[in-house]
């Protein structure tokens, strides 16, 4: 083997975390600029499904993720609230993660503030509630059953965004911005294939492979894999924030892990050829 | 720079956190159990705020729709005797509300499984092969026909894999391969954007330099 394959298989691995370290901070600290966002068909199928409830309808936003996806989902579930109240759609979010909540909370309050929408008239944030698929089927059921008061204590009968909704029937559309599980999955078969509402996604990166045979056998109407679909998404709703800026930094150590995997494959070639000539170890 | 204490606190946990990076060390492992601690504390408080007390002893006690609930005293009772797995002369208590969880929960996950994922997956794959004037729908629908078959004759154990069977199978692994590689490529897209979020946490809401 050559010295600089051997070197190369050698490499102390926290030199590669160095460079992604530089590659990352250094575009976000420079504004370096690689390409535009284009949206996809995904998040258009997204956007417009968002598009089509009317106004003055009933949206449920279910926020099921905590702070470790907070990257992905957050600025998905921003743009989400804030196409929904621009069109004067009425939002309840619930989660279903516990540490959900304030992140919701955090949402709601931003948006309702840049669109003028009051709490409990506009919108309510129904909190948390454990038991998973048990609390999406009892929503069918009764969703003032299921939630009895809103996140601040507050009993759904005295909340005026609450009056009139019983169950799934009332709600145009269920935008679920998921981590993983409780989530998407399971809102699919708790709640689309039993209530046929529609339904829109946004997902993390690394579960969105699992999502697309539901956008394909139309139980998803969009959907958003991780930071590249947020940003996308970020672009259709006018409003690029956290999702866009992070994607030239994202490409960056694309490119970068795409060449160290090459660069790996070549240094293990010799090993590989000298593995065939000895032929299969006994 | 931040002046929030709490911005403080999470800059300083996150590099904490990174420092493992390097090596394992002694701020890391303060920054590991810290999580598990502080974790496990909300997760107690939060389910007694948002569950019990609104699902339970609100309904029970306060009397939100007009009427009280007294047959809430039920799950009451199944709860409590969960607790008996801390005494060992009477655990066998605790098999009882075990029991109804395991009756309600496979069955409310299998009916949602058959209604979501079985029926609703392949209906999704019953597709024209030939959609007139759109030769990338055909393609497509193909692609999916044939990658589905060629999947389900891979893990088709009854039979040798040989001659024709053995060269969908064959096929059926490329399909995979493909599968396995876009799931990996989404992977690395998630794993870097967790990065950029932190960092974006601390070259923004911590050190302010950057401008979002």
């Amino acid at each position: 083997m050559s010295p600089s394959l051997a070197d190369l298989r050698r490499l102390d691995r926290r030199w590669i975390f160095l460079a992604i370290g530089v590659l990352v901070v250094a575009p976000l600290l420079t504004g370096f600029h690689i390409a535009p966002v284009r949206p996809g068909a995904r998040a258009k199928g997204f956007y417009d499904a968002i598009e089509r409830v009317p106004a003055g309808a009933t949206v449920l936003l279910a926020g099921d993720y905590d702070p470790g996806t907070i990257a992905e989902n957050y600025p998905m579930h921003l743009a989400a609230a804030r196409q929904l109240m621009s069109r004067n759609i009425k939002i309840i979010a619930v989660e279903l993660y516990p540490g959900g909540p304030p992140l919701a909370d955090r949402v709601l309050r931003i948006a309702g503030e840049e669109f003028h929408k009051r709490e409990s008239y506009d919108y309510v944030n129904l909190g948390f509630k454990s038991g998973n698929e048990v609390v999406m089927s009892q929503m069918g059921s009764s969703i003032p059953r299921t939630f009895p008061a809103d996140r601040r204590g507050i009993p759904v009968s005295q909340i005026p965004v609450m009056k009139g909704v019983e169950n799934f029937s009332q709600i145009a559309l269920l935008v679920s911005v998921s981590a993983g599980f409780p989530g998407t999955k399971e809102w699919v078969q708790q709640v689309v294939s039993r209530y046929h509402v529609p339904m829109i996604a946004g997902v993390t990166a690394v579960s969105a492979p699992e999502y697309y045979p539901y956008l394909q056998a139309g139980q998803l109407q969009g959907l958003l894999g991780g930071m590249a679909g947020a940003a996308e998404y970020e672009v259709l709703v006018g409003h690029p924030a956290l999702a866009t800026r992070g994607m030239d930094a994202q490409s960056l150590a694309h490119v970068f892990i795409a060449f160290m995997i090459l660069l790996g494959n070549i240094a293990a070639l010799p090993q590989r050829s000298a593995g065939k000539k000895q032929g299969p170890s006994a | 720079m931040s002046h929030d204490i709490g911005i403080w606190i999470a800059a300083l946990l996150t590099l904490g956190i990174f420092s493992f990076l390097y090596k394992d060390n002694p701020a890391y492992k303060l920054c590991e159990h810290l999580f598990v601690g502080v974790s496990a504390g909300y997760y107690v408080v939060l389910t007694y705020f948002s569950v019990v007390r609104p699902n339970l002893l609100d309904p029970m006690f306060h009397d939100f729709f007009g009427h009280r609930h007294f047959l809430l005293v039920i799950p009451l009772a199944l709860g409590i005797l969960l607790f008996s797995r801390f005494f060992p002369k009477g655990d066998w208590l605790s098999r009882w509300p075990i029991a109804l969880i395991l009756g309600v929960y496979p069955a409310l996950r299998i009916t949602g499984f058959g209604q979501g994922d079985f029926v609703e997956q392949i209906h999704g794959t019953i597709l024209p092969l030939w959609v007139h004037g759109n030769l990338g729908a055909t393609i497509g629908n193909w692609l999916l026909v044939g990658g589905l078959l060629t999947t389900l004759i891979f893990f088709f154990f009854s039979k040798e894999h040989t001659g024709a069977l053995g060269g969908a199978a064959r096929i059926g692994v490329y399909f995979l391969m493909v599968s396995f590689g876009a799931s990996y490529g989404y992977t690395v897209m998630a794993r870097i954007s967790l990065l950029i979020g932190r960092v974006m946490f601390l070259l923004h809401d911590w050190l302010g330099v950057l401008h979002l």
